[in-house]
């Protein structure tokens, strides 16, 4: 939280100079994300809601909130998720991560 | 509790509110800068899961009226430079608002 009570994602109403409305293209890896997202929002009764997504995301701090794009910010969000209902375990998650750096 | 139980609405089409001035944690649907704002409800949106709650994986219930409150951009940002009747339009719970 900044002095004045604002936190660091609530930047609506900020000078933020021009929008940028150009199109551009998504990495494989960001839609997959987006897709994995949706089957967790749409399952009845749903995973995870929009509200639990955002809420990890602005738990993340300013300094890695800033870093991270758009689908990291949704993919450290949906990992605290699935972790936290069971659905994965860090151990099943440590293993997939090994599995594809390699 | 049952699903549909909702919170009665506070306020009606016209009313003019003030949003509370206050700076919680955790996850919030107001925005920043129309806190401790003074603005017109333009509609009642409707009742709906309290957000703050659905944050945490909880029901969010009794479902909150949801109000959509039009704000003057001059009154949000003094040095609003565009036109005098421009206006924002926040949608925002009722526990947000108090009577103005």
């Amino acid at each position: 939280m900044n002095f004045d009570g604002r936190r660091h994602h609530d930047m609506g109403g900020l000078p933020a100079g021009p929008v940028h409305l150009e199109e551009h293209e998504y990495e494989h890896w960001e839609r997959r994300v987006d897709a994995l997202m949706m089957l967790l929002t749409f399952r009845k009764p749903s995973h995870l809601r929009g509200d639990e997504l955002r809420q990890n995301i602005e738990a993340l701090g300013p300094a890695l909130y800033d870093e991270l794009g758009y689908y990291e910010r949704w993919m450290h969000s949906v990992t605290q998720v699935l972790v936290k209902r069971g659905v994965i375990t860090l151990a099943e998650l440590g293993q997939k991560m090994e599995m594809v750096e390699r | 509790m049952t699903v549909n139980e909702s919170v009665p609405a506070r306020f009606r089409q016209g009313d003019h509110v003030r949003v509370r001035t206050a700076y919680p944690p955790g996850h919030i649907r107001t925005p920043y800068y129309c806190r401790g704002h003074t603005g017109v409800i333009e509609r009642v949106c409707g009742a709906f899961p309290n957000p703050e709650e659905l944050a945490y994986n909880r029901p969010g219930l009794p479902a909150l009226p949801l109000y959509r409150v039009q704000f003057n951009c001059r009154d949000l940002w003094p040095d609003y430079q565009e036109r005098v009747d421009d206006v924002v339009e926040i949608e925002i719970f009722q526990h947000w608002l108090e009577p103005a």
